[in-house]
């Protein structure tokens, strides 16, 4: 037996030593759909607590919509539970395509490529594309699954700080000698909620010859006036050289992801991609409610406008309270504690007060920056909103942080 | 020599990764293992250092550890030149 007492201590200790980190993640079980009311064991055995989702990525409110339940139900009685099969031999059905059409119609783009995950989407891209002749300049705050592809593929890397411009400059005139730059961002970022200046960094990439790449996963269907993203906020659709996004979060909240961009770019991870040739094809029961989503969000901006509402309630009314919020005007809102104890104590008194709102620190985030991050949805209705808000100010009372500054807070309960 | 090397290093520290807010960095600052300096990041430090010192790193020995301070990163070009 290769699985000796040596090996199983060895993962023991290692597991031990995460715990004693106080970085052991334990699952919440939820026994309801997903929504703005769920119901939550935690901790395990425990009886359900009703809580209000403050923490999902269910920015649209899509992922239990009854015309996209109805559309993945029809799309299971069409084209089956699954294709057995990756894309190029026998797992491409005609629904795949027309899904690939409709979301580069979506988000202005020449093409678009399924992929099974955003995750394997980002994993897969860079590798497909660039040699070791070239060169990936990424702001330094771009999600995990960017920074693995990136690990995965010969060409240089480089990094400049987040969003600054200045910092971007320099990198590119000291890479001007690749053959290919490319400049990789995230439309928005998921731990801070603000938004890439992609109208600036579109105009860098053209002074120096750039590619540029954006993430999109935290802002496709929602952000910009009719929700196509970072990029039609900033001005800036069809300049866009690649983009990601997933279908795992405002776009339906099943899974899936996609790279959409220049046509030549798609091809090359159709022909090259290991994710893309080696992974199963998504199951076209998701693939029929992604395009019931993208029809639902083409005939009316109903639900990104009342997101764009309800954000500035939960915003102004947070800001109103006393708490310490990052800028910005996305729907992700990170409520400052700086301590990371204290952001456990806050998330687990929310909790025990009907909602549910994780807090994150090191290293998820930077030392001395831990936080609850919000993230609102079209789901929530007004009374979820002023609940949800009571209960932020009970706790906050609670800790005396209303009002205080972060040199406050810091000085009371450390960094 | 030595005081220079330290002055080099740490101003390129604070000239590539700090931002305006940062607290004051030192030679003993811990730089990854204080979350300043990503690993991922730290790649371009490396390059700096062998352009620098004309010295190739191998990436064996360019460890988060071995570059989590001004003081350990001078004593690992050391090993180099």
């Amino acid at each position: 037996m290769a699985y000796s007492d040596k090996v199983k201590e060895l993962y023991q200790s290692q597991l031990k030593s995460i715990q004693d980190a106080g970085l052991f993640k334990q699952e919440r079980f939820i026994h309801s759909s997903q929504a703005a009311d769920i119901e939550v064991e935690f901790p395990v055995g425990s009886s359900l607590n009703k809580v209000i989702n403050v923490c999902a990525n269910n920015y649209l409110g899509l992922s239990s919509h009854p015309e996209v339940l109805k559309a993945a139900h029809e799309g299971l009685d069409s084209r089956g539970y699954g294709m057995s099969s990756v894309r190029f031999i026998c797992g491409t059905q005609d629904i795949h395509r027309e899904l690939e059409k409709k979301v580069s119609e979506f988000l202005g783009t020449e093409d678009t490529i399924l992929f099974p995950s955003c995750m394997d989407a980002n994993a897969g891209v860079f590798e497909a594309i660039l040699t070791s002749e070239d060169v990936m300049i990424s702001d330094r705050l771009v999600h995990a699954s960017i920074i693995d592809g990136m690990r995965l593929c010969p060409a240089q890397h480089d990094t400049f700080k987040h969003s600054n411009m200045e910092h971007l400059e320099k990198k590119l005139q000291l890479h001007a000698n690749k053959r290919l730059k490319i400049v990789i961002n995230d439309g928005v970022y998921s731990m801070d909620g603000d938004t890439a200046k992609l109208d600036e960094i579109a105009a860098l990439c053209e002074k120096y010859d750039a590619l540029l790449f954006v993430d999109e996963s935290h802002s496709s269907g929602f952000i910009g006036k009719t929700g196509r993203g970072t990029h039609e906020k900033c001005g800036v659709m069809g300049k866009i050289d690649v983009i990601t996004t997933t279908f795992g979060k405002a776009l339906g909240g099943a899974s899936g992801g996609c790279v959409s961009g220049r046509k030549e770019i798609v091809e090359m991870c159709r022909q090259k991609a290991r994710p893309y040739l080696f992974s199963n094809t998504i199951a076209p029961v998701v693939v029929s409610g992604v395009l019931r989503v993208l029809d639902i969000l083409s005939q009316s901006t109903e639900r990104r406008d009342k997101l764009e509402e309800n954000t500035k309630f939960w915003r102004k009314g947070l800001t109103e309270a006393g708490f310490i919020l990052k800028d910005g005007d996305t729907p992700i809102v990170p409520v400052m504690l700086f301590n990371a104890k204290l952001s456990q104590d806050f998330s687990r008194d929310l909790f025990d007060l009907g909602v549910y709102a994780i807090g994150f620190f090191f290293p998820v985030v930077p030392q001395g920056a831990a936080r609850i991050r919000t993230q609102i949805s079209a789901g929530h209705e007004m009374h979820h909103l002023e609940k949800a808000l009571d209960a932020f100010i009970q706790v906050g009372k609670k800790y005396e942080i209303l009002g205080k500054t972060k040199q406050e807070i810091i000085d009371r309960y450390g960094c | 020599m030595e005081e220079n090397m330290k002055d080099i290093i740490l101003e390129y520290v604070i000239e590539e990764y700090c931002d305006e807010e940062d607290d004051d960095v030192t030679y003993d600052t811990p730089l990854i293992s204080g979350g300043l300096v990503d690993s991922f990041s730290m790649v371009s430090l490396k390059r700096f250092l062998e352009n620098k010192y004309k010295i190739s790193i191998p990436d064996a020995d360019a460890s988060p550890e071995a570059f989590d301070t001004v003081n350990s990163i001078e004593e690992l070009v050391k090993r180099f030149l």
